[in-house]
């Protein structure tokens, strides 16, 4: 592509030079293509979804709506920071423990928005779990497993504190 | 839904409900999806479409691509090397177009190159001159031969009439309606992709695709290619849902193409709105039915005329007819019948196969005309059914006996058992979010009207007609540790799951190894037609039994057992007759065993030119109520709790069916308020997940559900296919619920604003 660009982007802790990139690349394309964090989806490119969902300064945000370049001084985090390969965070590990997972294609996304969800609310009531997740599609649970997995690890959090 | 383990089931074997070897990578996003794979020096691949639903291909002029830095190749039907066309049942779907495009969104070319935005340009840069053609839209004119022929194989793709017992009887009471179904987009969020290797001199190409059926993929490629089937190599790349939407080839034979031609690995993907118009659909169907019973009810005879709108090229639509014909009396005892049904093709987007396969279609009309009876014998919903619920031993209008365990009134009482809401239409606390209208605020509570409605449903497992589609896989064991191997597609319904699960209950070990799935082993036939657990399961339990087998005769000769009074307890080899126990990884020590298994179901038959035959495997049941609340002013429906009692065989991974079954249902409410492709003219209005409404976390209710456990003798583990019938009575029970709502009579689905407030 002829309307190179290079710039350095802030994911998950550490400074990534993108270089050669077509200035019109969404931060998801960047994510996945040039900084290889194929963890986030990319399922309708409209922020419609949710599979996408990166914090940009501790915000959660569609990738796909955004393009990379505006990302310069901002801190992303994308599924890939949240937790090492391994060590599932409490809400990760409740996913697979309480069957929010079938096809997992929307999971890392839904994941996103459940750690925000908890950090902003740690008690949520199921119907504030419904309202804040229902940007994140899910085309193959039904949801019901996915509130679970949520309800329990609020409940754990609180019996913790 | 408890998920602690039940009583009398050991941890990680059969009947727990272990977690998924996939789970921890699939939630920490490291699990690698088809679209996630990569290779060095790969091009990106794109797909030309038609603009149009029917055209005269003029001229195609592929030079001005050429031009643009980055294009490594471009190709199109002149190309394909072997096979021009390819499908499913019937070959009559060109790889690309040529001289005819036959719907909105059929591929005329494929470029690659080094980026997508090059790609995009190339495509935009190719010249195709067009005479524009009137599209044949309308089914019934394909039928009645109005229209010109739209393909050599003409605009009738199956025809087939059942014809049963007494043509004459006119009942006591006779209800009728007609029932509309719109095209409705088994949307999985893993859009299409693929990479493709090719092979050092273009002998050979492996490819790594999201699919439900890799060895069909594979002879549908090889033939295309003009390859020998083992040069054609699949492995399957992490699928991200399918619901029948990956059983039909789409950017497999493009991909493989472009990477031969370039030398290069290509990678190729589609976008949310190439999805739409890339996959086939759910037909839309219109089903006229008449019911005739006796005073008390009792049905005496259906008349039924189905027409399914297969667009443009013909898929599984044969099949998924002839699912639709043979089931159209649903779940309920009745011997005389006169049904027709057509599956036609016109210039609408190929139809195919969608989860529930021509059943969610029928099942829509028969429920609505259960009511239609119930109201007019002065039965409710729920005695209606028990009236005349269908039992084992019971005969289809096709004279197939059900032979299978039957439970359908123990799933209507056990259904109407499931306590109903307990809050009121708004529920306690007042919180808008909990009527129809939501945020929006629209909805006052004294106005919303609660309805309750019930639909119930028999659905075929497997394929029919004759097809014996097989399952193959294979087990070893080697010092206490088995793997298996085996090519069914998991396309997210946990069969990686299930599989470990019974080696381990077989075998009595606890780690089970999985092979990657791929066409170096036998078939496993497509992950569809509800039939993984029992066709795969069937031959992984197979395997395991034949390794046991050896392993016994092992044991039996180095301690002088007869092998036949061997048995396996826990981890152990026992000695049935005696004290004599071994652990597996001590009896297995230093010994490699390995078997391979293949598991058909028993035989199936054609229909005849009457309908009649015994043309389906098994058969599985299910019911389904709901409640909605309904704002009848602007049209809005809350659908408010599910309940559900579900004929599974045996439960042997209960949460992976409560999956099954929270998420069949979610789609079947989609289909009853939500989704629908819209086509004006062939055109298609809605190819985006703007515009195509699916249901979210605030659209699903409650769901409350019963798994109903009868073995089923039949099945390799007695259980059944749990995948489909959530998705098929949920959707007409919906509708009845809104109908009792508001007292007016809703035939289409899905129920639009319009239809529930415009009368």
């Amino acid at each position: 592509m002829s309307e190179s660009q290079h710039y350095v982007l802030h994911v998950n802790g550490t400074l990534h030079e993108v270089g050669d990139a077509w200035i019109g690349e969404s931060l998801l394309y960047v994510l996945r293509e040039r900084l290889g964090l194929t963890g986030s989806k990319g399922a309708c490119e409209q922020g419609e979804c949710g599979s996408c969902s990166v914090l940009i300064d501790d915000e959660l945000i569609c990738s796909c709506l955004v393009l990379a370049a505006s990302a310069i001084g901002q801190e992303v985090i994308t599924i890939e920071g949240i937790a090492p390969v391994g060590s599932p965070t409490d809400v990760q590990q409740a996913f697979v423990d309480f069957g929010a997972v079938q096809c997992g294609f929307c999971t890392p996304g839904l994941i996103m928005a459940a750690h925000a969800l908890l950090e902003r609310t740690p008690e949520p009531t199921e119907t504030e779990i419904r309202e804040e997740l229902s940007g994140n599609i899910c085309r193959c649970t039904g949801y019901g497993r996915i509130i679970e997995a949520v309800q329990r690890v609020s409940v754990a959090r609180a019996g913790r504190r | 839904m408890s998920t602690t383990t039940r009583e009398g089931v050991v941890r990680g074997r059969l009947g727990d409900s272990p977690p998924r070897p996939d789970g921890v990578p699939k939630v920490q996003g490291s699990f690698a999806f088809s679209g996630d794979l990569s290779a060095d020096g790969f091009l990106w691949g794109a797909t030309l479409r038609s603009p149009h639903p029917y055209a005269r291909i003029v001229r195609i002029d592929v030079t001005p691509a050429w031009r643009i830095d980055g294009v490594a190749a471009i190709v199109t039907a002149q190309d394909v090397p072997g096979k021009v066309t390819y499908g499913l049942i019937s070959s009559d779907q060109p790889v690309f177009a040529s001289d005819v495009v036959r719907y909105v969104g059929e591929p005329i070319a494929a470029v690659a190159a080094d980026h997508p935005e090059t790609c995009r340009r190339a495509l935009d840069a190719i010249v195709v001159e067009y005479e524009v053609l009137v599209p044949l839209t309308d089914p019934e004119r394909a039928i009645d031969g109005s229209h010109p022929l739209i393909h050599p194989a003409g605009n009738v793709i199956r025809h087939q009439r059942i014809i049963t017992g007494d043509q004459s009887l006119v009942g006591d009471v006779v209800v009728e309606g007609t029932y509309v179904l719109g095209m409705q987009d088994q949307a999985f969020l893993g859009l299409e992709a693929a990479l493709a290797l090719p092979d050092p001199g273009g002998a050979g190409v492996e490819l790594f695709v999201a699919t439900q059926w890799l060895h069909e993929d594979r002879a549908q490629i090889a033939a295309c290619l003009d390859l020998a089937p083992d040069k054609v190599r699949l492995t399957l790349g992490g699928v991200g849902g399918a619901f029948g939407a990956r059983e039909d080839i789409s950017l497999q034979v493009h991909t493989c193409l472009l990477a031969l031609r370039t030398g290069r690995p290509v990678r190729l993907a589609y976008s949310r709105e190439e999805s739409f118009l890339g996959h086939v659909h759910r037909h839309p169907a219109t089903i006229w039915m008449r019911h005739h019973a006796t005073d008390e009810g009792v049905i005496q005879r259906i008349e039924a005329r189905m027409v399914f709108d297969g667009g443009a090229y013909a898929s599984t639509s044969s099949a998924v007819l002839i699912n639709a014909v043979t089931h159209a009396q649903g779940p309920y005892k009745c011997v005389n019948a006169t049904v027709d049904g057509y599956a036609v093709r016109t210039n609408n987007l190929p139809c195919g196969a969608m989860r529930g396969f021509g059943v969610v279609q029928a099942c829509f009309a028969h429920e609505g005309q259960m009511d239609k009876l119930a109201a007019a014998c002065g039965l409710d919903p729920v005695e209606i059914r028990m009236l005349n619920a269908m039992e084992t031993g019971d005969a289809l209008i096709t004279g197939q006996v059900i032979e299978n365990v039957a439970p359908v009134a123990e799933c209507i009482r056990q259904t109407a058992a499931l306590p109903l809401p307990d809050a009121p239409v708004g529920g306690r606390d007042g919180d808008p979010m909990h009527l129809p209208g939501g945020a929006g605020l629209t909805a006052d509570v004294s106005h919303i009207r609660r309805g309750i409605g019930w639909g119930v449903s028999i659905k075929n497992l497997m394929y029919s007609e004759g097809f014996d589609d097989h399952s193959t896989a294979r087990c070893r064991l080697a010092d206490g540790v088995a793997s298996l191997k085996f090519a069914t597609s998991e396309v997210g319904q946990g069969f990686v799951v299930l599989a470990p699960q019974i080696a381990r209950s077989v075998l009595g070990v606890d780690d089970v190894l999985l092979e990657p799935i791929d066409t170096t082993i036998g078939s496993a036939g497509s992950t569809s037609a509800s039939r993984q657990t029992w066709m795969s399961g069937g031959a992984v339990d197979g395997a395991c039994r034949l390794v046991r087998e050896r392993l016994f005769e092992h044991v039996g000769a180095a301690h002088d057992i007869v092998p036949v009074r061997l048995a396996i307890d826990g981890r152990d080899v026992i000695d049935t007759m005696g004290s004599f126990r071994i652990s597996v990884a001590d009896a297995s020590a230093g010994q490699v065993f390995e078997e391979t298994f293949e598991h058909h179901h028993r035989p199936t038959e054609d229909l005849d030119e009457n309908g009649q035959g015994n043309c389906h495997t098994a058969f599985v049941f299910v019911a389904h109520r709901a409640v909605v609340d309904v704002d009848p002013e602007l049209g809005l429906v809350k659908v408010v709790q599910i309940a559900t009692a579900q004929d599974v065989g045996v439960a042997l991974n209960p949460l992976s069916i409560m999956g099954q079954i929270e998420g069949g249902i979610a789609q079947g409410l989609g289909l009853a308020v939500m989704e629908e492709i819209v086509l004006t003219d062939g055109l298609v209005r809605n190819a985006s997940f703007t515009d195509y409404l699916l249901p979210t976390m605030l659209d699903m209710p409650t769901v409350v559900a019963t798994m109903i456990e009868i073995p089923d003798p039949m099945a390799p583990l007695g259980a059944k296919g749990v995948g489909e019938p959530p998705c098929i009575s949920s959707t007409p029970a919906i509708v009845a619920a809104i109908r009792d709502a508001i007292g007016r009579d809703l035939s289409r689905v899905p129920v639009r604003p319009a239809d529930i407030c415009l009368p």
